[in-house]
């Protein structure tokens, strides 16, 4: 973490996280941690790394093995007055809590008609790119943007990481905190010190364009965002889109982009099916159908269980920026 | 803890475990209350006013007891579907209990939940849903948070039937709460009966409190049949939970007289035969004869109480009935703390 | 149960032949030899990622010895190589799936050490702790339901993954229905930086046999002998249909959770270094050689032995190819399939 001027500081997005949750943990004692290895390991990426001798192990809790009950404490937690940030180690071992977080967290202000409420962050670390083979590298957010009662997040940036997981730990309602495993110490940026909040819901135009609109989230935006700034120099212009929120999603931003581009590219790691980017394009047909000069693609995971161990597998299921960029190139000159 | 019966025997004394003639009384009314209101659901039922009621006829003794070991404004209830009696005895009203069966939009969930599905943040009371065994971790954690803010002297009471205890969150949430030393009484009301599946398919060994060792905790039964031993049972618990001291699992044994709902028909899967024979353990009258034979009550008390209980639920029958539905955009409302769509403009 | 006792020069066999306590020794030098080689491989930044079982050897060519090839099956957990040697799989098969090539028997997808192998009845897994728990109690029951006398179900699991629900429900399941199955918990006091008083209030896993209804035994994990003994009996219970048993071995483990962990931010070196003084591998050659079963110059050529067969196995392994690309396509369903039918 280096300082470049009293207004920020560089950090990696996994610096941006613990910085963010230790600003949290300092300043409410209702905050609490919990999860498995969050205390003396500090997590498996340090993301709490120290937590445990500043704050205690009452409120950085070292979990038994046993996900469904991790979110499941946190609810009642949250029902009784604790501001819980449960964590999931690797989202591929969120499958265990699938009851708790849809059939309970994002239900319990709706069935209690308000009575109750269950202001619960649910962190997780998902993403591919980094050798996980099949049970450390899924993406979930498809899995759970279906579900009323849930918000989801997933920020790509370390500034916005800051001001979306104080906005997540704020916000009074479930939401899922999606973290890209990739992007931790991969990525880099400016974060503004002091207390900020980015709402949910609210997409960011990374690179503004004319041809094309690319709209994307996670690492891939990243990867999307290097392709889209390469082809200017083949003069193309690629306006792209960082979501940042997932439900809810910016559907202004996005409407506002592709009736300027009048073409659509949705890029993302998960597979295509049923994903967010299936969303996005029937808003889009439904919404901008006759703004568009061109069908909307989507590039995405192959609909495949996992990407394999072996590097050939892993690298079949990852796109590339030069994949991004090719598919970018075919969609402007259309 | 060894099995403990009160017996009624004409003349002996019996073993009161501290309770006045008031507080036998008002639990003698809770279990009257929650057999009768929970008629008064199968004949609305039956009319074809509603579309579903459920009862735990068989559990009004382990039920009024326990309610009898909570503290109102201090201790939580996180019950479960089959705990009518246990909520009017925390609190709850006929009245309350009524609107939920209608689903009107003046009850708690306005309408949204099942029968029997009631939430009071006054009463220290959770939201729960039907899904087995999910209200344990919510359980845990508000006893976790109890702790936390040092709250010495409350406690949570958690309860499910035999066949929660074979879900996976039982199991976590158990032993969650032995390894923080939580204030939490889980209660176990031990009925035999899980919808169709006999305790014998449920688990090899049929004594749910033989599993708090292997997590680490004391274990009790009693039986569930006996609403002053329950009362016991439930209060040294939870003045140990209160006290510091850790939780319980307790289980008592008991019996679900009934079909499991009004949507079940409990002859397709057991006999009549062993119903009629456990019926003769059924806990109400038992309590009667005790509170008769030792002139806490008589024979005309009794009627006067039934009277008064059968007015009582006549009149938060006709005032729950009368009550509006909730109004068809209410659908829409308290998803999110404010009006929100999965798509932002 | 007698136990294994160096000082007083005596001891049980448990009717182990001379030639099957050099087999369990071999085992447990083999199993070490590898573990070394993977984290070798990861620090010349040959493959990414190695996990290590060392303290567990006693414990899992004990139980292996236990296994009936051929008949039983096996489910095991992540660490679990000394279990899965034992039943089989062969050096060059480990390296493969260090390697990730194209001919693992699964074909490069699963990180190390989540062996399978349908021909050693060893039964594919994930990383998710306790998820191989129910398709155990499932083998089991199909066992049963097949009236296959002679066969029982061996999973195993490390003390964190007690805690999981899963865990619960199937231990519960296999009771109910008095399944041959022998669930084996390789209890090694630590779950990544989690130790076992942040995992259960009380420390025996052993003791929540009897409230599923079924035996508990608790034995020396560091002793290959006493484990043997152990998990043969609830194994032959298990296959005469006496049904399930839990068995807990009390091991330890000597690295960090894997490659990618430190365990000096958790715990002590000198902890680490007090339990090393019970290593299972020294301890157990020292009783072979005491009572003449092996001589020093069989022990150093046993050694020399598995070091060539990790050595040929390492290079035969390497020299073989990744899988190929389209291979992510593949074994999704049966035959070639799309979510859109056209």
């Amino acid at each position: 973490m280096a300082v470049v001027s009293s207004n920020s500081t560089v950090m990696n997005n996994v610096e941006a996280v613990r910085a963010t949750l230790y600003e949290a943990m300092k300043n409410d004692d209702r905050t609490l941690v919990l999860g498995e290895d969050v205390g003396a390991r500090g997590n498996v990426f340090l993301i709490t790394k120290d937590f445990i001798t500043e704050f205690g192990p009452e409120r950085v809790i070292d979990t038994p093995i046993a996900e469904a009950s991790i979110v499941g404490i946190a609810v009642g937690m949250a029902m009784e007055g604790l501001r819980p940030i449960a964590e999931i180690q690797f989202a591929d071992f969120i499958y265990p809590s699938f009851n708790q977080i849809v059939g309970e967290a994002a239900k319990i202000r709706y069935r209690s008609n308000g009575e109750y409420t269950c202001p619960l962050v649910i962190r997780t670390p998902y993403g591919g790119g980094v050798r996980g083979a099949l049970s450390h590298s899924v993406s979930v957010e498809a899995l759970f943007y279906h579900v009323p009662g849930l918000k989801i997040v997933a920020p790509s940036f370390p500034a916005d990481v800051k001001g979306l997981l104080n906005a997540a730990i704020d916000d009074p309602d479930p939401v899922l905190f999606l973290e890209h495993k990739k992007t931790y110490r991969l990525i880099k940026g400016e974060v503004p010190n002091g207390h900020y909040t980015i709402p949910l819901g609210k997409a960011n135009v990374l690179k503004d364009g004319k041809q094309l609109s690319v709209v994307s989230y996670g690492l891939y935006v990243h990867w999307a965002l290097e392709a889209a700034l390469g082809l200017e120099q083949e003069g193309m212009s690629v306006e792209v889109i960082d979501l940042r929120s997932i439900r809810p999603m910016d559907k202004t931003t996005i409407l506002r982009s592709v009736e300027k581009t009048r073409k659509l590219l949705i890029i993302h790691e998960d597979n295509k099916f049923g994903g967010i980017g299936a969303e996005i394009s029937a808003m889009v047909a439904e919404e901008a159908l006759f703004h568009l000069d061109a069908p909307i693609r989507r590039l995405c995971g192959p609909d495949v269980p996992a990407m394999g161990y072996a590097l050939p597998l892993e690298e079949e299921f990852m796109s590339s920026p030069a994949e991004m960029a090719e598919a970018m190139r075919e969609m402007v000159k259309f | 803890m060894a099995v403990e019966r009160t017996e009624s025997k004409a003349g002996s004394a019996f073993e009161r475990h501290g309770l006045s003639d008031e507080q036998l009384v008002a639990m003698f009314r809770t279990m009257l209350m929650q057999r009768m209101l929970e008629n008064r659901g199968f004949q609305l039922n039956r009319q074809g006013k509603i579309p579903f009621a459920s009862a735990s006829e068989g559990h009004e003794g382990v039920q009024a007891g326990a309610a009898m070991a909570f503290e109102r404004g201090k201790d939580i209830l996180a019950p479960y579907y089959r705990d009518l009696g246990l909520e009017l005895g925390i609190g709850l009203t006929p009245y309350e209990v009524l609107l939920s069966l209608f689903a009107r939009a003046a009850d708690h969930s306005a309408g949204r939940q099942f029968p029997h599905h009631y939430a009071s943040r006054r009463l220290g009371l959770h939201t729960i849903s039907s899904v087995i065994a999910a209200q344990v971790p919510h359980a845990v954690g508000a006893a976790y948070a109890l702790q936390y803010r040092r709250e010495r002297g409350r406690a949570v009471l958690t309860t499910f039937g035999d066949g929660a205890t074979s879900e996976g969150e039982w199991h976590e949430s158990v032993n969650f709460a032995a390894v923080h030393k939580l204030p939490i009484v889980f209660l176990c009301e031990n009925n035999e009966w899980a919808i169709s599946t006999p305790l014998s398919k449920q688990m090899a060994q049929p004594d749910v409190y033989k599993r708090a060792v292997g997590y680490g905790l004391p274990g009790a039964v009693v039986d569930g049949m006996d609403a002053i031993a329950c009362y016991a049972a439930a209060r040294e618990a939870l003045e140990r939970a209160r006290s510091g001291g850790g939780p319980t699992l307790v289980e008592a044994k008991c019996y679900r007289f009934l079909s499991h709902t009004t949507d079940d028909d409990d002859r397709t899967y057991r006999s009549r035969e062993e119903v009629a024979e456990r019926r003769k353990d059924d806990p109400v009258p038992r309590l009667e004869r005790l509170l008769l034979e030792h002139s806490i009550l008589t024979a005309q008390d009794v009627e006067a109480l039934k009277r008064s209980i059968l007015e009582e639920i006549n009149d938060a029958t006709d005032r729950a009935e009368a009550m509006a539905y909730p109004a068809a955009g209410d659908l829409y409302e308290r998803v999110y703390v404010e009006g929100w769509q999965p798509w932002l403009e | 149960m007698a136990s294994t006792d160096i000082a007083t020069g005596t001891f049980e066999r448990h009717g182990l032949s001379d030639e099957q306590l050099r087999e369990i020794f071999r085992n447990m030098l083999l199993q070490r030899q590898l573990d070394n080689r993977g984290f070798q491989l990861n620090r010349q930044g040959k493959v990414p990622f190695a996990l290590g079982s060392e303290g567990h050897e006693a414990l899992q060519a004990g139980a292996a010895m236990a296994f009936n090839r051929g008949k039983d099956i096996l489910a095991p957990y992540y660490r679990d190589l000394g279990l899965c040697l034992g039943i089989g799989l062969s050096p060059y098969e480990i390296m493969l799936s260090i390697f990730a090539r194209a001919a693992d028997h699964n074909g490069g997808r699963q990180f190390p050490n989540h062996y399978s192998s349908k021909n050693a009845g060893l039964m594919s897994f994930s990383s998710i702790l306790a998820a191989h728990l129910p398709h155990a109690v499932g083998a089991a029951y199909a066992i049963k339901y097949r009236g296959e006398e002679g066969r029982a179900v061996l999973a195993t699991c490390g003390d964190g993954t007690t805690s999981e629900g899963e865990w619960h429900e199937s231990m519960n399941f296999a009771a109910v229905h008095k399944l041959p199955f022998v669930m084996l918990v390789e209890n090694n006091e630590w779950a990544i930086s989690t130790p076992l008083d942040k995992q259960m209030a009380q420390p025996e896993i052993w003791k929540r046999g009897a409230g599923y209804g079924m035996p508990g035994r608790r034995f020396n994990g560091f002793d290959p002998l006493v484990t043997y003994a152990a998990v043969k009996e609830a194994m032959d219970r298990a296959r005469r249909g006496g049904g399930p048993a839990l068995v807990e071995g009390t091991c330890y483990r000597y690295l960090a959770h894997s490659t990618d962990d430190n365990d000096m931010t958790y715990r002590t070196r000198e902890e680490v270094l007090e339990q090393r003084r019970k290593d299972p591998v020294p301890a157990f050659e020292a009783l072979l050689l005491e009572h003449a079963i092996m001589t020093a110059q069989d022990v150093a050529a046993m050694r020399k032995d598995v070091l060539r067969e990790t050595n040929e196995a390492t290079d035969a392994a390497e020299a073989l190819p990744y899988p190929d690309s389209t291979e992510l396509y593949t074994h999704v369903y049966e035959g070639a399939w799309q979510p859109w039918q056209s």
